[in-house]
């Protein structure tokens, strides 16, 4: 299975926290309630859950990506400006 | 070595050649110093010049330009060249003066940087106080050699020049950061391919085109060649921006600005920066290679002097609150995250009637970093914990309760 990595839009992000209690292996709130998730990639065996927890997120901040390995075509293809 | 005066190249780089009086370098004294912009070179050409020179950012990040202008190159849709004059970094002043002073450098670069990539359009993104100035230089060229390029104003705020926030608020938008990905080389302004740059990166730039990359490095090291524009403010009897090479000492600097000899630290990098120790930074380098020894980099290219009297725990609860203030007000993390490390702050250093939860401000810290849209609260954070590193004795004093025993006069410069 593939393994994944999560993504949060922290701009989307209200902090409901409804992430953190469907997929506690990977997700917790922090003192404020907005999601700390696990760096990842995480193990495609833990994929169901994470879908339940982004299928829940009430503003869609929450999403699952392909991890880095998956699409090392693309990412070496493209910078990593950062903003400054 | 005679050769005809406008021909000369010059020896060090984009200062050396301002006026006396104050008043900009008008176009034809700019030409006269520099020579004419190398039309005839292919983008091509001018990008091969552009990766031999090294050059890196000069905005904060120090990315090499040759790849961010590769890749808005490759793009198959027109790009658009944005240069970056926000400077909302209260102690930095080296964009305004290039703007001020010697603004054809930086349209220069904003010209080349477009002919680079093919691009039509630049745009020169500043605040209201240097607008002038840009439309001045510009109705002063006769025509942008197959490039248009525009001036724009921005929002005076910290974030304002945060890439994505300029890119939003130039294509029409509020000034904010906005979550990538796309990225700007990807879809940028009005949804073209656009590349960021900052004006003192595109000044050299200016020169670059002219002279080459082989000349750029005739100063600075191997990793970072040529010079640099450094802010240098606090404790010194001559603050304002020098150019230095790139590696050269950090005493040689402050000797030129003459700063306090009994400093006892820096602020090294602006607000997103890091409090060196004076002894740290007795043998330091202006290089992020060798800052990065001490855990520094060059970031925004400000330096600040601590003298000895100041408490630096003080000073750095005051520039916390600031920066939460600052905080575009779009992530969770930052805005309570940036508040509440303010408030653990001005707890430790004004100390109420609660005693200060040491443990709880570095929880809080280790746990805003890398979780907003831009890095912002990274920025913030890591100036904080350079602080607690830095000052152990003034945070011992403050966390038992004892008086503090600096000055209260701020010394970095807060609007």
């Amino acid at each position: 299975m593939k393994e994944f990595v999560l993504r949060v839009n922290p701009i989307l992000c209200d902090g409901h926290g409804l992430c953190a209690e469907l997929f506690p292996e990977a997700i917790e709130l922090d003192e404020w309630g907005y999601p700390m998730l696990e760096p990842g990639p995480l193990p495609g065996s833990l994929e169901a859950y994470a879908r339940r927890a982004v299928a829940a997120c009430p503003v869609l901040a929450l999403s699952v990506e392909r991890s880095e390995t998956g699409r090392r075509g693309r990412a070496a293809a493209t910078p990593r400006t950062r903003p400054t | 070595m005679s050769v005809v005066a406008r021909m000369e190249v010059p020896s060090v780089g984009l200062l050396d050649g301002l006026r006396g009086d104050g008043r900009p370098l008008s176009y034809a004294e700019h030409c006269s110093r520099y020579g004419e912009l190398p039309l005839e070179l292919t983008a091509l050409e001018l990008r091969e010049r552009i990766a031999a020179s090294g050059l890196k950012g000069r905005g904060g990040a120090a990315f090499p330009t040759a790849v961010k202008l590769d890749a808005v190159a490759r793009s198959r849709n027109r790009a658009v060249v944005v240069a970056n004059g926000a400077e909302g970094e209260p102690p930095s002043g080296k964009d305004k003066v290039l703007l001020g002073y010697a603004p054809h450098l930086v349209l220069d670069g904003a010209v080349i940087a477009a002919r680079a990539v093919g691009a039509k359009r630049a745009i020169v993104a500043t605040t209201s106080a240097m607008h002038a100035r840009v439309r001045q230089a510009l109705a002063e060229r006769r025509d942008g050699a197959g490039v248009d390029v525009q001036s724009a104003v921005i929002p005076d705020t910290f974030v304002a020049g945060e890439e994505t926030a300029l890119v939003n608020a130039l294509s029409g938008g509020p000034a904010l950061p906005m979550f990538v990905p796309p990225r700007p080389y990807e879809r940028g302004v009005g949804g073209a391919p656009t590349v960021v740059l900052n004006v003192e990166t595109l000044a050299h730039l200016a020169l670059i085109g002219r002279y080459g990359g082989g000349w750029f490095r005739r100063s600075g090291t191997a990793d970072e060649p040529g010079t640099a524009l450094v802010t240098v403010s606090g404790a010194v009897q001559e603050p304002g921006v020098y150019e230095v090479e790139l590696g050269s000492r950090l005493s040689d600097l402050l000797q030129q600005a003459q700063a306090d000899p009994g400093a006892q630290a820096y602020l090294i990098g602006g607000l997103f920066g890091t409090w060196v120790s004076a002894e740290d930074g007795r043998g330091a380098r202006l290089s992020n290679a060798d800052l990065g020894r001490l855990g520094a980099s060059l970031g925004a290219r400000a330096i600040v002097v601590l003298p000895r009297e100041r408490c630096g725990v003080v000073e750095t609860a005051r520039i916390a609150r600031y920066l939460a203030e600052q905080s575009a007000g779009q992530c969770g993390p930052c805005v309570h995250g940036l508040a509440d490390i303010a408030d653990s702050l001005d707890q430790l250093v004004h100390r109420g009637r609660r005693t200060p939860d040491y443990g709880l401000l570095r929880r809080r810290l280790a746990q805003v970093s890398g979780r907003g849209a831009c890095r912002h609260p990274d920025g913030a954070v890591g100036l904080v914990a350079s602080a607690l590193r830095v000052f152990p004795r003034e945070l011992e004093r403050h966390l038992q309760g004892h008086p503090c025993t600096g000055s209260s006069r701020p010394v970095v410069g807060l609007p």
